[in-house]
This record gives structure tokens, C-alpha cells and sequence, in this order.
């Protein structure tokens, strides 16, 4: 997955979500994204089966 | 009373309580005396529930039954996001500070007092669970027994500290990703995360819901077995908790090693590891004539784990991170903002990996009764410290204490940690077993400290 713009990103969706975000914390929390998304990448890009089922399954 | 029970195990206490050789009042006050005496340099307590610890102990003297009660009089201290009634439920922050009261004993507490163990405090905690140092801004850090000058790791910390000081025989902490694992491992002592379902955390204040577990901190591995005994059982006031009979895991301690196949984690398990960490895990391999077996996929394990942990994580404290931001550990406020960011599709994603990955893990149990692996890459690190090198690659400490914990907790399986007493810090090693075979990974355990490979080395404190 190519890097994403982080920083439009990370503006647009701290103002979709309601939460503060304090230009002194923009590094800090652009640094911990760019991590998380790292290792997101590394499970998504992981092939399984569409048929593959989420680990909880909701039970009614 | 003229023995020191300062450095005794829960069951020894029970036994002499039951036979009158002491008092669980007397107990007690030994207890609360090393506490003051040695947590101003530990800090591994929170709280300090001295008259209600009292009054609990004088009621077992003064009950007819207490050489029926398993842990008679045994003093115990619970992580400091356990509801404990009366007291707020802290969990790491200054934000629970203005929570009320608990009304109740998280039900945990309340299952061990039945047993006769005297809760006589809270522990401190790394910020809402999500920590692997013992290190808190506001509380200040835990301190490692062996040497304060290091972590005890978390972010079960004070749990570590207060039964690796000789403060508390048994602790109870919380484990996510390795909070129960990584502190035992640091601090030189057991520790036992049960499969996931296994204990309910009713009245305890969550982290990822779909990965917390708690369980027991200890000395001796019959005091974690006796612990665990008592606070199973189902209860329906935890959404996880799966109903199941009580399986005591006392019983199989004596069972030895006969017939019981054993395998040691290689590959990721091996990669960053340091000489410390290996030698502790080749030697006791060795004593257990283990062989190699690989946990296919455990990096990826370990990334999904981490994407699920940061995302409920963050769904957990949106409204406080809208509307408190800055009274949380900067630390922890900016790795939830970025989890909140994250792509739901993402997370589903790992979820699927989650399922598929527990399938391959769980048929390597068709050939093993149990999988040894480190618990942590390295013996404590400084308090403070950043960054340590692993394989040779400067990485944060803070994220990745719990490389090797993180693959086993992401699919529930219970593990037992044991301590390797090495000079000058010791290290832990983890027992894992299949999902509900506990007695399994316990039963190893024993025959370890039985043969010497493994214990908890006494501090000079």
C-alpha cells in the first residue's frame, strides 16, 4: 500500500471525528499512524479467501 | 510472631494459618509493615486497604472453617483497574480519579476472599493498560526489586514489583498483548494468563475487550494453580466468559512430565532476541529434550494484534479523548488518536487474519502438549529508556517489550510465564498451551521448579 498523504489525512479525519488536535502533537501521532498502518498493510496484504470469516461471529 | 513470612509462599501461609502456628491478623500486619517499608522505593502500590485488610483477617481467625479455606489469611493486591469497593477505579489515570466509588469488589476479588485471601491494596498500572514499561506520569514509574533503577515492565508493574519485592505472595493483574507475561518476566516470577474467556473480568475496567484476560501473579507455581483454582467459574456479568465446568489444575501437579510432548518456538521467536533471552530458552528446551516447531505467520499475528489493540482501544476512549485529551500520558493520548484513524476495512481485515491464523497455530497442537518461547527480548531495561537495539535494529522499548507475547494472546491460549533466575536480572520464559489446558502448561511449570531450571530469585531489598 503506497504512503498516504498523512497529514491531510490525519486533519480531515481528527475533524470528521471530533477530536482536538493540537499542532504539537501532530508528529507524535503521525508518527504512531504510520506505524499502525504499517502493520495493517502487512495483514491486508495477506491472501485468504473471501470465504475467510472474521474471528468474532456474532451469535443471536 | 517469630517467623518471617515476608518471603513465604500463599500456601505455606494458608497452612500455618489453618494450623494455628500464626494468625491471619498477624499475617496481616507483617504484610502492611513491608509494604511501608519497602513501597517508597518500589512504588508498586497504589492503595493501601489496611482496615478492611484487618478487619477480613480477624474474621478468618475467628472462623470455625478457615483450615477448609485454600488461601487462608494469604495477603493479596490487585492491579489498580480491579474495582475495589469504595476506592475509585483508577486504571493508570488522572481521568478516573473523579469516577465515584466501585459500589462492588471486581468479582475476581471477591472469589479470592472467599477462598480466605486479605486483599490489602492497589498497584500501580501504565496508563489504561496500554504500556509495556510499569512506567506512569502520574503516579510515578514502578520499580524493578532487582534493581531500581529498571522497569519492571507492564503494564502490570506494581503486580511485578509487589511479588518480586516480597510485598505480596500473589498479585492479580491484567494481560492484553503481554501485561501479565512481560512484568513476570522482568520482576522473576510466574505468572499465568488464562485462555481467553477463561476468568471473568467482571467489574475490572477493560482495554481491547476482544483481547483482555486476567489472571495471577506468584512465586511458586502451586500458589498460581491455587489462585486460578478459586477464581474459576463462570459468570455472566462478563460478555467473554465462557461456561464451562471448573477444572482444577492442582491435581495434575503431581503427573510429572510422563507422556507430555514438548516444543520450542523458533524463527521470529529467535529473531532479536538477546543472549540472555536465548540461553534461558535453549537451557530449559534442552531439560525438556523439546523440539523445534515454527508458529507459522507470528509477525503478522503480531501486526494484527496490534491494529485491533490500538483501534477498540481508541473506540473505548473517544469521548475522553474529545473532550479530556490533555489529561492523558501524552504517550498514550497520541497512539488512540491514531487508532481512531484508522480504517475500519483495516480492522476488519485483521480480524479475518485472526480466525485464520488461530486454525494453523491450533493444529500444531496435534503434535505438541505445549510451545516454549521468551517472554520478553530482553532482561528490565533502564527506567527512561527509549529505544534498545534488537538484531541489531534500534526499536522502541515501549512497543515492542511485548514482540513475543503479542502472537499468543491475539488467539487466547494459555500461557504459563516462568522466571529464569539469571544473574544479574532474571528472565521469563512462556508455557504455552491449547486453548483450556491451562493444567497442561501448569504441570510443566512444576516439574521446572522442581528440577531447579526455574524460580523466583529473592531480591536484596
Amino acid at each position: 500500500m503506497p504512503s498516504p498523504p498523512l497529514d491531510d489525512f490525519i486533519a480531515a479525519a481528527a475533524a470528521t471525528l471530533d477530536l482536538p488536535l493540537d499542532p504539537a502533537w501532530q508528529a507524535s501521532i503521525k508518527a504512531n499512524l504510520e506505524v499502525t498502518l504499517r502493520h495493517a498493510a502487512t495483514v491486508a496484504e495477506f491472501p485468504l479467501p473471501d470465504e475467510a470469516e472474521p474471528a468474532p461471529v456474532f451469535r443471536a | 510472631m517469630d517467623k518471617d513470612f515476608t518471603w513465604s509462599t500463599g500456601s505455606d501461609i494458608a497452612a500455618a494459618v489453618a494450623s494455628g502456628e500464626t494468625t491471619a491478623l498477624a499475617i496481616t500486619e507483617a504484610a502492611l509493615a513491608v509494604i511501608a517499608a519497602r513501597n517508597p522505593t518500589l512504588n508498586a502500590f497504589t492503595a493501601v486497604t489496611a482496615e478492611r485488610a484487618r478487619a477480613k483477617a480477624k474474621a478468618i481467625d475467628a472462623s470455625p472453617d478457615k483450615s477448609k479455606l485454600p488461601l487462608a489469611g494469604v495477603p493479596f493486591a490487585v492491579k489498580n483497574l480491579f474495582d475495589i469497593e469504595g476506592l475509585a477505579t483508577v486504571a493508570g489515570s488522572k481521568i478516573n480519579r473523579a469516577h465515584a466509588p466501585a459500589k462492588r469488589d471486581a468479582e475476581l476479588i471477591e472469589r479470592m476472599e472467599k477462598a480466605g485471601a486479605v486483599l490489602v491494596g492497589a498497584l500501580n498500572m501504565g496508563e489504561y493498560a496500554y504500556d509495556f514499561t510499569g512506567e506512569n506520569v502520574h503516579d510515578g514509574p514502578s520499580r524493578n526489586p532487582h534493581d531500581i533503577t529498571r522497569m519492571t515492565g507492564g503494564s502490570s508493574g506494581g503486580s511485578g514489583g509487589a511479588v518480586g519485592g516480597g510485598l505480596v505472595p500473589i498479585a492479580l493483574g491484567s494481560d492484553t498483548n503481554g501485561s501479565i507475561r512481560v512484568p513476570s518476566s522482568l520482576c522473576g516470577i510466574f505468572g499465568l494468563k488464562p485462555t481467553y474467556g477463561r476468568l471473568t473480568r467482571a467489574r475490572s475496567f477493560p482495554f481491547v475487550g476482544s483481547l483482555d484476560h486476567l489472571g495471577p501473579f506468584a512465586r511458586s507455581v502451586r500458589d498460581l494453580a491455587l489462585s486460578y483454582d478459586v477464581m474459576q467459574g463462570f459468570d455472566a456479568d462478563d460478555a467473554a466468559c465462557v461456561d464451562r465446568p471448573k477444572e482444577s489444575s492442582l491435581p495434575f501437579h503431581s503427573r510429572g512430565l510422563d507422556g507430555l510432548r514438548v516444543a520450542v518456538a523458533g524463527g521470529y521467536f529467535r529473531k532479536g532476541a538477546s543472549p540472555e533471552a536465548l540461553g534461558a530458552l535453549d537451557g530449559v528446551a534442552k531439560a525438556l529434550n523439546a523440539r523445534a516447531v515454527e508458529i507459522p505467520e507470528a509477525a503478522r499475528a503480531r501486526a494484527a494484534a496490534y491494529v485491533i489493540t490500538a483501534t477498540e482501544g481508541a473506540a473505548l476512549h473517544l469521548d475522553r479523548l474529545r473532550k479530556q485529551a490533555n489529561e492523558f500520558d501524552s504517550a498514550v493520548r497520541d497512539r488512540l488518536i491514531a487508532g481512531a484513524m484508522v480504517p475500519s476495512t483495516l480492522v476488519v481485515k485483521a480480524q479475518i487474519f485472526r480466525r485464520w491464523y488461530r486454525e494453523q497455530v491450533l493444529a500444531l497442537f496435534k503434535d505438541c502438549d505445549v510451545i516454549l518461547a521468551p517472554s520478553t527480548p530482553v532482561t528490565a531495561p533502564k527506567l527512561g529508556q527509549q529505544n534498545f537495539k534488537l538484531d541489531g535494529v534500534e526499536m522502541p522499548v515501549r512497543a515492542n517489550m511485548g514482540l513475543y507475547t503479542q502472537p499468543i494472546s491475539f488467539i487466547g491460549l494459555p500461557v504459563v510465564a516462568v522466571p529464569v533466575a539469571l544473574k544479574p536480572l532474571p528472565i521469563g520464559l512462556q508455557i504455552i498451551a491449547a486453548p483450556w489446558r491451562e493444567e497442561v502448561a501448569l504441570r510443566v511449570a512444576y516439574a521446572l521448579e522442581q528440577m531447579g531450571a526455574v524460580s523466583a530469585p529473592r531480591p536484596n531489598l
